[in-house]
């Protein structure tokens, strides 16, 4: 046993332990305490269904937030390239290949701004992006005047309906199985490609990466980009989903995507962080709204437990932290 | 005749109207050690990132092997082969060492991917070869925050080496630094002349400089008021040398 704790990948993966610890206490207390709900599959069909809307982006959000960075805006990115998308679909009968692209380039498009005035100009991220959060929704509202968009002629029943969103063998809802395939290559970009390491170097000690070379600017740029563009593809995921635009779409995304990629165990400071973490911080996050009201708790107890889950983690991972300097 | 590694003619550098470097002239030899001394405000950071890409001269040239050429950037500078080994901010603290030391440039695949493998053995070489580090609490999948300041530094002259840099400069390697420690910095900038490598080097202490210098230049408000080398000053004139010029302004030089 000793052994076992002592060993390197214990002591390499210290986090994505503990984490999946957590989830994995979490889940056995659903079970026992709803067994009626949670022996059952539909409760796990309805967590495939729901958790990769929010789930894609909190693993490219853990990029920016490896940086030292944050992205507030990417609730409205996921609207304008909604709207974008909704509109092209219905003006071009269904014309999937110009839709996404546009609505995927206007996603990195926004990121690029975002990234631009963080490095070129100097506005702290937290700053900046409230700024573009506000704007690109009030564009929305302004091109949208409000209503929404069915796409439900141009996109039910067509082979990009299919391979988006329906489901597997009948059962597993495809948007999961692109969640999951995402999360792996993310996991390897972000611990084995150039980019990945350089974001630990940025997000670590800005100045000590740019002496050993590493394009600062660059990189941050070019992880606001991606976030945008994860932003539309969560977007358009959802419009697949639910056939239809809103005006609102996106906005209640902001809390448990941030709170999925904290609760994963990225360090707030920059400099660490682990995309499995984010994938299990959103199996957590996700599942504690269904699972708080299956154990018979009130919905009112949800927002309580989801805040009790934050400040607990990102307290005992700051503990953690503080221990090892 | 020693061979000229880097030469710098008539170096004038202004930050707006405050003239930092007024015609500086010094030449670095192959496999010799130079050390920059001089009060705060001398002129001595400025110079060495002159060297090293980070600022451009105002005017002057700069001549690295005998021809003449012009440093934009670190990653110029480095590709020519001048590689800067700065204190504490050398490396970052939450990254592994196999990490630390290519940072920047990985080794690669075409698609960008780290080859990890390769990076670990070679990481591992410069530890056992290039530094020496022989504690078994040190691998290359260490973090950088578990190292003392010595280790570090030397972390940071070992991926110097590695990377066979023919001029590595040196901005206060000793600073905050144990004795012992300090030792061990000094060791390795000896042991570059064994490389015949060359390195510049500023150093608040007198004595840490004396120890591993061939050469001395003086600095003073920008310009170089006197050049010595080490057989032709003791420890004692230099440091007299550097009262004189702390209490006068001025510096006798003996013809």
């Amino acid at each position: 046993m000793n052994n076992l704790l002592n060993s390197y990948f214990v002591k390499t993966h210290k986090l994505e332990i503990s984490i999946t610890i957590i989830a994995v206490v979490l889940f056995l207390i659903y079970f026992l305490g709803a067994p009626h709900v949670f022996t059952r599959f539909p409760i796990y069909r309805a967590f495939m269904q729901s958790m990769p809307f929010f789930g894609i982006i909190a693993i490219s959000a853990t990029f920016v937030v490896t940086l030292g960075e944050i992205d507030l805006s990417f609730p409205s990115i996921v609207g304008i390239t909604s709207l974008i998308f909704g509109i092209i679909m219905t003006s071009t009968d269904g014309n999937f290949f110009i839709a996404f692209i546009l609505a995927t380039s206007l996603g990195m498009f926004a990121g690029l701004v975002n990234g631009l005035l963080v490095t070129k100009i100097g506005i702290p991220s937290i700053v900046a992006t409230i700024g573009t959060l506000f704007f690109w929704r009030g564009l929305v509202n302004v091109i949208s005047q409000g209503s929404g968009i069915a796409i439900v002629d141009v996109a039910d029943g067509t082979w990009h309906h299919m391979i988006f969103v329906e489901k597997l063998f009948g059962k597993i809802p495809m948007q999961f199985i692109w969640f999951i395939v995402l999360t792996g290559l993310m996991q390897w970009v972000y611990r084995y490609h150039k980019f990945g390491n350089h974001i630990h170097f940025v997000g670590d000690n800005k100045a000590s990466a740019q002496m050993m070379g590493i394009n600062v600017d660059n990189v941050k740029i070019i992880a606001f980009v991606q976030l945008g563009f994860f932003s539309a593809l969560a977007g358009i995921f959802t419009m697949y989903e639910m056939l239809y635009f809103w005006p609102t779409q996106g906005e209640g995304l902001m809390l448990t995507t941030l709170a999925a990629v904290f609760v994963g165990g990225t360090s707030v400071f920059g400099g660490k962080g682990t995309i499995f973490g984010t994938f299990i911080g959103v199996l957590i996050i996700g599942s504690l709204e269904s699972g708080i009201v299956a154990l018979g708790l009130s919905g009112f107890y949800v927002k309580f437990i989801n805040g009790l889950m934050i400040t607990v983690a990102v307290t005992v991972y700051a503990l953690i932290q503080r221990r090892k300097n | 005749m020693a061979e000229e590694l880097l030469k710098l003619q008539n170096i004038y550098k202004n930050f707006g109207n405050v003239k930092v470097l007024k015609d500086v002239n010094i030449k670095i030899n192959k496999g010799e050690v130079v050390a920059l001394i001089g009060d705060n405000g001398a002129g001595k950071s400025t110079l060495i990132k002159v060297i090293t890409g980070v600022h451009s001269p105002n005017s002057g040239k700069v001549f690295f092997k005998e021809e003449e050429v012009q440093i934009k950037s670190v990653a110029q500078s480095r590709k020519m082969g001048i590689e800067a080994v700065y204190q504490e901010r050398a490396l970052c603290d939450q990254q592994e060492l196999y990490r630390n030391i290519f940072a920047g440039r990985e080794i690669t695949n075409s698609f960008g991917f780290l080859d990890i493998k390769k990076q670990r053995k070679e990481a591992e070489k410069i530890l056992r070869d290039y530094i020496g580090f022989t504690s078994k609490a040190i691998t290359v999948d260490s973090q950088v925050m578990g190292l003392s300041g010595g280790e570090k530094q030397g972390v940071a002259f070992g991926r110097s080496l590695y990377f066979n840099s023919d001029l590595i400069v040196l901005d206060e390697p000793t600073m905050g630094l144990s004795i012992q420690e300090t030792e061990k910095v000094l060791n390795f900038v000896k042991g570059l002349k064994n490389e015949n490598k060359s390195a510049i080097f500023i150093d608040h202490n007198i004595i840490h400089v004396y120890g591993a210098a061939d050469r001395f230049i003086i600095l003073d408000r920008g310009e170089v008021v006197g050049e010595f080398n080490k057989e032709d000053i003791s420890r004692e004139e230099l440091v007299q040398k550097m009262i004189q010029l702390h209490e006068s302004g001025k510096i006798k030089v003996e013809d």
